[in-house]
């Protein structure tokens, strides 16, 4: 229960970031080491509260106060047998997570709260410090074989929990390396890609396979696995980018987030990449359209590739500076947010609506046309606010309307819900027998954290339907 | 008047158990008396006395429902044979000589063929027993003198006179009497006699003879028209008064009984009655030979508690122990861990506690052979018995003095029965044998000691064993997940208790399902709930008053309890019953005498489900048998041996199979019970062992969960501490929990079944548990096999590496896995965003979760539905601002929460018209001003609880309802404790301490032990402030409908239920969790019992425990609630988000908490109160209106609307059946089914209008006024009305010194100066009963005995027991001896008195006391502030009288300690002419250096005076004893 009057005595303290001027250089994640007897420090000021807000926050509902109470006790092999008892991957979510479980944390109404996405990142770099992480075997194995379609952080989780249940599972990927957008998606800067390397190793030794380069129904048919396996679990990821179809969209400079973040991870990992489809920010105007994650990350992967400028565009007005009235704790707060790659550089624009693309005889895009808008949900222009933007690379980081359907999901012929995510039931059964889905590819885009847990959920699913009950979790 | 009302008035005797309601949870308490001449002359006079002493005590008892009617009165005489020789020969029999003869009263059926077959009944028996009937007398009575209900329900009493064989001695006639009239009783009892139940014989003896029936004491003498013959006489009159918790006409139930009657409660009265018949197996005796088996049952079905405990003094007695040494035996005084008792005295006590285990509860008896004559009083002293011996060889016993006019100069002794000491008549001696006289004739019987040397066995003494089980940490987990232990086990419960030695502390009461509606498997100790004492019986304090606790316990084969040899000592001592698992090797092997040890099994394959169980159940029973036919005498009840196919039979499961059916079989005392399981882990599980049977348990896995939790150092401490601690910490935990319930010993608590359970259906209870309250059904077999299948899969299949883990628990702390809560994130954040955006629309989402939660079965509530009914539009409902005065918010005090959250209570409340309630801990005088803007911060409910913090005249006087808490949701049965760190000035100046220094709570109100204790309390405090209402806070549990019954008779105008799971208060888990029940089932079973007496319509009822919703609100009110509480909800909308960590003052929203820096995070107002308030009301409203119900109070009892909904798919709930909830007693329409009159206190009659009429100038204009009038003892809490006046007037400062001085002659009532203002002062010349200047509040009381009187003051006893309690400033002086608990928890006051009894000064935490002679056991427990100093004259009080754990004690040599002294001494001699204090100050120098100081070592701390190195003794006396001033 960390110390009883710890919150009293200590401040929040994190790991704080590498210089702005060191980390633009490199690619490296950019926190600087946060040594283990501060972190303890940190896991004293956790209350025990009697409900625990962050343990609902979360969505994997980890046992927080029970490994902030073991990590201030340096009980680390306890702290990491409890964190992992529901998340399969703490390495991934303490390094991406938002941490909605902060957002929740009692003593965040009144106080800076646990610092709590760090404890968890501690406690599992030292399991594996310590070399306490080591591959889990089933005893038994029940006969039944699972597909798993995607290796992002649902797939994942799923597959390790299906294989831990001692069903002999295939994971399938269409990239060449395993990891989804934890691989190609999420920087280098954040997330560095040896921890997958790390997990995915663990979880072949565990006896799960991986197949990459597998594009199933698109190169692997669908009916292979269908008669290879005894149930198929789908976790493609909500992969079809909204796009922003107004004038001069066609424009050469224009491109989808997701065309430029993989491109940089390819380098980093020492792939080369094509020149003819290179893309890099490197000495040029670059606007990113779209205030999220996602717009953060090609924000810091511009200035690491030395853009002369960089816009980032918010269509919703600018949040307060602190929670809003509208989002009490303990729900996540609309609040302003700076993260490192704001820190970095670059110049955020709020309440801004992108109204044409501008470009050049040799049709490159040299500047976006705007206008400023009020708050939703009507956004209406403010006459006279109109304004040209120079640019001479766009990148569109709206987000996601949902999974790609053609091929995959129109091959296997699911069903889908009013907002074009595989619909299931409550065991994340599509509707097609024996037929699964998880992560965002069943929920829309989402965060990490909440695809492990859906992973989790779904194995559960499986489980259940292959052996008519489960004590996965 | 209808035929249905005829009817439901002429019901005879208590009624059939119907609904919730049943007799066996009657209780009775009442006033006690005898007066006997020690010559033994017979005269009509000593009957007449009797009577006298009878009405004198009519306050003590109480009226139904029909004022004529009493609860019952009686009168036992010896056989007044000149008149009934007299009376005889009229009609038309000789009467042979006196002693020939025996004589009986005799209830029959009022119709006469009914009568006449009964009565041929009885001749024809006695004719076959040898013995001849003379004749039949028709007792003459005078019918018109009984009320109304008394005369529909009497029975046709007539006297019958049966001549003995020649050559009887008067004992053998007795014992033939005995046989006859139990052959006649289980005859008529199996016969099917038209009005059969009528038949009763309330005596039938040579000696003695018995009038009595449903009478009040003026009533007595004229019904029974011999008892005002004067040739009617007798030299024994022992009477009783009774206070019923009912209005139930029942004749038989009357006092006395054949030999005793019985001031009290015998609490362990279920444990004994089933030992008894256990015991009946073994019974054999030389004097009844054959005839013994005729007297089988021994114990009466449908008997009280007193009845049960006649019928074992009666066998015992006429069986040929003599009276006293029956009654030693069954009612035995603290000898265990009585360090200075005689050792003879010790062995006698012990021989004997290992034939029978003590009728434990409070108890003063009086007891007759008709030749000795005596009383006793139980070990804790808890009742009061004064008496007095006069010149002419009287001697009065009664409950108090004053109860018959004596002249002073002819009093040549006044006394008091001490705790365990018996006082004793012999009227064929002619005089009184003191107690040590008695005892020691009894000890002397017989070389007892030797016997215990010769015959007992200890485990020291056991030989070592082979091998003993060791740790197997390989297989922990899994079989810590085989018995359902949980993570929160090991964390919440182990840790704490191995490193601690205590049970671990929690706050904000339980809002998790109840066993029976959970999804989680549970451990079967959890369906039970355990009881606990309120009103009718006191708790006790098991750490301050540890000297009459005892965990000591000797097991092994019971012998013939008639007899008394060496061998019945052949048994083995266990000092506490957990074993470790070397103790358990050693009873295994053990082969000494008759001891042998037989382990059985109690596993069953987990894969054959229910009938696997049952017949693991069925065959562990046989061979239950079988070993003890073969001669074993422990059987060993062991889980061992857990595997793939094996699971364990419930621990307590299979332990109560065997203990019912041996006790059916009639062989359960050959055997003891030694459970070896895994399973028992927390303190009620050892608890529900013990108390369903078991001698010892050995917790074999908790034991290696230890050693691993050591091991991998999730516990800071080697294992052998942990052990030790944990051990430590069970036992304590027991001797809590038996103390709950006012049991002192684990013996008396063994097999004693002191739990309800909930949720267990009746075939299951029938067979395992026989005899436990079980009132909604609910599971079977098959649900526990299900969860002992759901446990085992868990141990045995476990799946990934996070499953390997135990369970998360989730009962203490909310976690998803876990336990559900009706308080989660979202439910606690939807309230606050409701409140706090003043939306009802978000409320109406959080109520949705709860209300719909309620229907994922959380609660009984959650279990109900309304029946469709004709609404009405919204308009039509009576509108929320007056729904909203029918709130209140709970007794939270300050103190407990901050000052910031207590005023916004407050204020929040009074704007609306609800009422907040101070909580224990007084209230700051500013609050009672109102604020510049309206708004007031004064708390209507003043509550009035055992500490009695800051309860002074003037807070009383504040209020517009005062609540007397005598239990509280969260740890029913216990007090609390605010530790000296949270007492900051602040907080020690609104309770009347000292900054710094702990203060305690006493488990009971020390002037409450019974109904009419209660009755009293709530007559003062109506004293002191006529125009609040009164309320009584009781706690859910079978039987508080009886007990509401009984608040209901003792006049208060409000009975709060209160709910098991309420509670914001720091409670112990064990307390949390398994004490009391759900408010649904008490309130339902409160509104059934007091419409059934017809007590309802006379006082309004409340109910809380987590009301949540309008919803929860409306289920109350069909219910029927009145009025609703609400805590933790109010508390929530303020900002609490359930850290539940009250109790470590460390609340991060500023609530729970007194650290000025969290306290400045409050941001609670006023408005967020209201609004959640209105929002309920606005809710109830809705619903109001979808039932039909304009008005609230149309709705109020209406519980026909309600109904059960289907729960048929849930696996455990499906067995419940809620009907005995939604009965609805079929009583006429006139009966009121909601309160609709107000209740008569009888304040009218009250001594003090006559001293607020004679000091009206001194109230008004402050003159000065001086009168002197005569006193009686019922003329009770005088002074209190006369303070409250002037605390109205004057505030807290009351009048100056001496303004109002009033001078009494007589034995004052009790209560004498209660909440004495400042400014008045009270003069004595007599004696004064207990509680003399309770609350005093600045005002003086000195009491001295008749100027001619001819004992010595010193000696002789003035003053009753718990003097001064509670009392705040003031003094008192007082010329003789006081009784037990004097100044118990003063804070403030000063007192001079010359001697004590036990447990003087206890949680005394400010004052000044001198006492100038003897004090009692255990002086100073608790006691953390003030200072006594005593005269200690033998050195017996530094030796062995004072409780030192918590005091210094010193020389009295500072100049300020001597002038202290000195000072008092004087102001006492010039006050009450005391010649011991004129004395005193004549030798001062030499009676100086005898005086010792008490100096508390907390208050030292505070006082910054360091704690004395050496222990301070006084030195040895030199020379004679100085007694005498």
């Amino acid at each position: 229960m960390g110390k009883v009057t710890g919150f009293i005595e200590y401040q929040r303290e994190v790991a704080s970031r590498r210089p702005v001027a060191e980390r633009v250089n490199d690619w490296f994640e950019i926190y600087q080491p946060f040594s283990y007897e501060k972190v303890r420090t940190q896991g004293a000021r956790c209350m025990d509260c009697g409900v625990p807000f962050c343990h609902t926050g979360c969505p994997l509902n980890n046992i927080i106060p029970d490994w902030n109470d073991y990590a201030y006790r340096d009980r680390w092999k306890d702290a990491i047998r409890v964190l992992h008892s529901t998340n399969n991957f703490p390495e991934f979510t303490g390094r991406v997570c938002p941490a909605p479980c902060e957002s929740a944390c009692v003593l965040g109404i009144n106080e800076p709260p646990v610092a709590i996405k760090l404890i968890e990142r501690s406690v599992i770099d030292y399991a594996f410090e310590q070399g306490w992480i080591k591959a889990e075997p089933p005893e038994v194995r029940t006969g039944k074989r699972v597909a798993v379609v995607g290796s992002g952080p649902a797939g994942l989780a799923a597959a390790q929990q299906l294989n831990r249940a001692g069903h002999s599972v295939v994971v399938y990927e269409k990239a060449d390396r395993v990891g989804g957008l934890l691989r190609y998606g999420i920087p280098d800067f954040k997330m560095e890609k040896h921890h997958i390397d790390r997990r995915v190793a663990l979880m072949e030794a565990e006896g799960v396979e991986f197949v990459v380069n597998a594009h199933v129904g698109d190169g692997v048919p669908v009916e292979e696995l269908r008669s290879k396996f005894d149930a198929i679990l789908v976790a493609g990821g909500a992969e079809a980018s909204r796009d922003l179809p107004v004038q001069g969209r066609e424009l050469k400079g224009i491109h989808f987030a997701m065309d430029f973040l993989p491109q940089q991870n390819h380098r980093v990992a020492g792939d080369p990449v094509a020149e003819a489809v290179s893309l890099t920010a490197e000495g040029k105007d670059v606007i990113i359209i779209g205030g999220g994650d996602t717009g953060a990350d090609c924000l810091g992967t511009s200035h690491r590739h030395k853009a002369k400028s960089i816009h980032q565009f918010e269509l919703m007005p600018q949040p307060p500076a602190d929670r809003s009235p509208n989002t009490p704790w303990p729900l996540w707060p609309l609040m302003m947010r700076t993260e490192s790659s704001h820190e970095e550089g670059g110049q955020r624009e709020f309440g801004i609506a992108t109204g044409e693309f501008v470009g050049d005889a040799n049709g490159n895009v040299t500047a976006l046309k705007t206008v400023r808008v009020g708050p939703p949900p009507t956004f209406t222009p403010i006459p006279g606010s109109e304004q040209e933007f120079k640019a001479d690379l766009v990148l569109l980081a709206m987000g996601f309307t949902g999974p790609v359907k053609k091929g995959l999901l129109t091959d296997l012929g699911v069903e889908l819900d009013g907002r074009g995510n595989v619909k299931t039931n409550e065991q994340y059964m599509s509707s097609v027998d024996g037929v699964f889905a998880a992560g965002d590819m069943r929920r829309g885009q989402s965060l990490v954290v909440w695809a492990i847990a859906e992973g989790r959920k779904a194995a559960r699913g499986v489980d259940q339907w292959l052996m008519g009950e489960s004590k996965l979790p | 008047m209808s035929n249905n009302q005829e009817e439901f008035q002429v019901v005879r005797g208590l009624p059939p158990a119907q609904g919730l309601y049943s007799p066996a949870n009657e209780r009775d308490a009442c006033g006690i008396g005898f007066v006997v001449n020690i010559h033994g002359h017979k005269s009509h006079d000593i009957i007449t006395k009797g009577v006298q002493i009878l009405i004198n005590l009519t306050h003590r008892g109480a009226c139904g429902c029909d004022p004529e009617t009493g609860d019952g009165a009686g009168l036992l005489i010896q056989i007044p044979h000149a008149f009934f020789a007299r009376e005889c020969a009229k009609i038309g029999f000789t009467l042979p000589p006196a002693g020939q003869y025996g004589a009986g009263l005799v209830f029959l059926p009022v119709e006469r063929t009914a009568r006449l077959l009964v009565e041929g009944v009885f001749e024809r028996i006695v004719r076959e027993e040898g013995l001849e009937v003379l004749g039949w007398r028709d007792t003459p009575l005078n019918v018109d003198a009984i009320g109304r209900v008394a005369r529909a329900s009497q029975p046709y009493i007539e006297q019958i006179f049966i001549r003995g064989a020649s050559g009887m001695s008067e004992i053998e006639l007795d014992r033939k009497l005995y046989v006859v009239r139990k052959r006649v009783e289980h005859e008529i009892r199996a016969s099917d006699i038209r009005d059969k139940d009528f038949f009763y014989v309330p005596t039938l003896s040579c000696r003695t003879i018995v009038y009595k029936g449903l009478l009040l004491a003026p009533q007595i003498q004229k019904f029974f028209k011999d008892l005002a013959d004067p040739e009617c006489v007798s030299a024994i009159a022992m009477v009783h008064q009774r206070f019923s918790t009912n209005t139930f006409p029942t004749w038989p139930l009357a006092h006395p009984f054949r030999y005793i009657c019985h001031n009290g409660e015998i609490n362990t009265v279920r444990g004994n009655a089933n030992w008894m018949a256990a015991r009946q197996a073994v019974m054999a005796s030389g004097v009844w030979g054959d005839d013994l088996k005729k007297l089988l049952p021994i114990v009466e079905p449908g008997g009280s508690d007193s009845a049960t405990l006649d019928n074992a003094v009666e066998l015992l007695y006429l069986s040929g122990r003599s009276i006293p040494h029956v009654m030693s035996m069954l009612i035995p005084e603290a000898w265990d861990a009585d360090t200075t008792m005689e050792a003879e005295k010790k062995a006698y006590y012990e021989f004997h506690a290992s034939m029978m285990e003590p009728w434990d509860g409070p108890a003063a008896v009086a007891f007759t052979d008709g030749h000795v004559v005596g009383a006793t009083l139980d070990r804790n002293g808890l009742r009061p018995s004064r008496y007095l011996v006069t010149r002419d060889g009287l001697l009065i016993v009664a409950s108090e003095t004053g109860v018959l006019p004596v002249k002073p100069e002819d009093v040549t002794m006044k006394g008091r029965l001490q705790p365990g000491k018996m006082l004793v008549v012999d009227l064929d001696q002619k005089r009184i044998i003191p107690d040590e006289e008695v005892k020691k004739s009894l000890w002397e019987r017989q070389p007892y000691g030797e016997w215990i040397k010769d015959n007992q066995i200890s485990l020291e003494r056991l030989p070592e064993p082979g091998r003993v089980y060791t740790t197997d940490h390989e297989t922990i987990l899994q079989r810590q997940r085989a018995f359902g232990y949980s993570d929160e086990d090991l964390k919440m419960i182990l840790a704490p208790m191995s490193e601690k030695g205590e049970e671990p502390i929690g706050s904000m009461g339980t809002d998790t399902p109840l066993a029976c509606l959970s999804d989680k498997p549970q451990t079967l100790f959890h369906y039970f709930k355990q009881l606990f004492a309120q009103v009718t019986n006191p708790a006790i304090d098991p750490i301050r008053e540890e000297l009459v606790m005892s965990l000591t316990s000797y097991i092994g084969t019971e012998r013939n309890v008639l007899d008394e040899t060496p061998q019945h000592s052949h048994l083995l001592k266990l000092e506490h019953p957990i074993l470790t698992n070397r103790d358990l090797e050693k009873l295994r092997r053990v082969s000494w005498g008759d001891f042998l040890a037989y382990t059985l099994p109690i596993l069953y394959n987990v894969h054959g489900g229910e009938q696997e169980l049952e017949r693991g159940l069925d065959s562990l029973c046989k061979r239950a048998s079988w070993a003890i036919q073969a001669g074993y005498s422990l059987l060993i009840l062991s889980d061992r041996g857990v595997d793939e196919n094996s699971a364990p039979i419930p621990a307590l499961l299979a332990l109560t199979a065997v203990h019912h059916h041996l006790i059916r079989e009639g062989t359960r005392t050959q055997v003891a019970l030694i459970v070896e399981s895994g399973e028992p882990r927390e303190v009620m599980h050892f608890c529900c062992l013990i108390g369903y049977g078991a001698s010892a348990v050995n917790p074999y896995l908790a034991i290696e969960t230890l050693d691993n939790m050591s091991a991998t150092g999730r516990i800071s401490v080697p294992f052998e501490t942990a052990l030790k601690n944990y051990k430590k910490a069970v036992n304590k935990g027991l001797l809590k929990v038996f103390s709950k319930m006012g049991i002192s010993t684990l013996q008396s608590y063994r097999g004693a079944q002191i739990f309800e359970a909930i949720g267990l259906n009746k075939s299951l209870v029938d067979k395992y548990f026989t005899g436990t309250a079980s009132r909604i059904e609910g599971v079977g077999l098959e649900v526990l096999a299900r969860e002992a299948k759901m446990k085992h899969e868990h141990a045995f299949h476990p799946v990934t590496e996070s499953d390997v883990e135990l369970m998360p628990g989730g009962n203490y702390q909310y976690r998803v896995r876990g336990e559900y809560h009706l308080l989660n994130p979202q439910t606690v954040s939807k309230m606050q965003h409701a409140v706090n955006a003043e939306s009802y629309a978000t409320f109406k989402d959080y109520s949705k979760l709860i209300n719909e939660q309620n229907e994922q079965l959380c609660t009984l509530r959650g279990l109900l539905q309304f029946k469709p009914a004709q609404a009405i539009s919204l308009d039509e409902v009576e509108p929320a601002k007056e729904i909203v005065k029918r709130f209140a918010t709970g007794a939270m005090s300050f103190g407990s929460i901050s000052k910031e959250a207590h005023e916004t209570l407050a204020i929040a409340m009074n704007r609306m018209g609800g009422r907040s309630n101070t909580g224990e801990g007084g209230e700051d005088e500013a609050r009672f001003k109102l604020l510049p803007n309206g708004d007031s911060k004064r708390s209507s409910i003043k509550q009035v609880a055992s500490g009695r913090f800051g309860v002074t005249a003037n807070y009383l006087v504040n209020a517009d309802e005062l609540q007397i808490k005598v239990a509280q949701g969260a740890k029913p049965g216990e007090g609390g404790q605010l530790p000296g760190h949270k007492v900051d000035d602040f907080v020690a100046k609104v309770r009347h301490s000292i900054p710094g220094v702990g203060l305690i709570s006493p488990p009971p109100h020390h002037d409450i032990y019974s109904i009419e204790d209660l009755a009293q309390l709530i007559f003062d405090l109506k004293n002191v402030n006529p125009q609040a209402r009164i309320s009584v806070k009781l706690v859910s549990e079978v039987g508080v409908g009886t007990v509401a019954a009984g608040v209901s008779k003792a006049h208060a105008d409000l009975v709060l239920i209160a709910g098991d799971s309420g509670g914001t208060g720091a409670s112990p888990l064990t307390s949390l969790r398994h004490a009391g029940i759900p408010w649904e089932l008490g309130l339902a079973e409160t509104q059934q019992v007091l419409v059934m007496n017809d007590l309802r319509s006379r006082i309004r009822v409340q109910t809380d425990g987590k009301l949540q919703t309008g919803r929860d609100v409306v289920i109350g009110a069909l219910l029927g609630a009145e009025e609703f509480g609400f805590s933790t909800a109010p508390l929530v909308a303020m900002g609490c988000i359930m850290m539940r960590k009250c109790h470590l003052n460390t609340c991060p929203v500023g609530i729970a908490t007194q650290d000025p820096a969290l306290r400045a995070k409050f941001v609670g107002t006023p408005e967020h109160v209201i609004n959640f308030f209105f929002f309920i009301a606005e809710e109830v409203r809705e619903i109001m209106a979808s039932l039909g119900f304009r008005t609230f109070d149309e709705m109020v009892g209406r519980v026909d609307l309600l109904t059960m909904r289907d729960v048929q798919h849930h696996w455990k709930a499906k067995g419940l059946d809620l009907a005995s909830m939604l009965f609805n007693p079929p009583v006429p329409k006139k009966v009121g089914r909601r309160c609709v009159t107000v209740q008569d206190h009888g304040l009218e009659d009250a001594l003090d209008h006559k001293l607020i009429e004679l000091a009206k100038d001194a109230l008004e204009n402050q003159t000065p006024t001086q009168f002197v009038l005569p006193i009686r003892n019922v003329h009770r809490t005088v002074g209190g009305m006369l303070s409250g006046e002037v605390a109205k007037r004057y505030g807290s400062e009351g009048l100056p010194t001496d303004t109002i001085q009033i001078k009494f002659n007589g034995s004052a009532g009790q209560s004498f100066g209660a909440f004495l203002a400042n400014g008045v002062s009270l003069e004595l010349e007599g004696d004064a009963n207990d509680y003399v200047g309770k609350g005093l509040s600045g005002g003086r009381v000195v009491v001295y005995p008749p100027k001619n009187s001819s004992f010595i003051p010193e000696q002789n006893i003035l003053v009753g027991n718990v003097v001064l309690y509670g009392a705040t400033s003031g003094e008192v002086f007082f010329n003789g001896m006081a009784g037990e608990r004097f100044a118990v928890r003063n804070s403030g006051a000063t007192a001079v008195v010359e001697g004590v009894g036990d447990h003087g000064c206890e949680y005394m935490t400010n004052g000044l006391v001198a006492i100038l002679g003897e004090t009692g056991k255990n002086f100073a427990a608790g006691m953390s502030g003030g200072i006594a100093y005593v005269l200690d004259e033998s050195g017996a009080f530094c030796k062995t009288k004072c409780n030192r754990s918590g005091v210094d004690l010193e020389p009295v040599e500072s100049t300020n300690d001597i002038n202290a002294l000195r000072n008092l001494i004087e102001r006492h001699v010039q006050l009450t002419g005391s010649p011991r204090g004129k004395w005193i100050l004549e030798n001062w120098g030499d009676m100086l250096t005898r005086f010792v100081k008490v100096f508390p070592h907390e208050y030292k701390r505070v006082l910054g005076v360091a704690k004395r190195e050496t222990p301070y003794f006084v030195p040895a006396t030199q020379g004679e004893q100085v007694l005498h001033g």
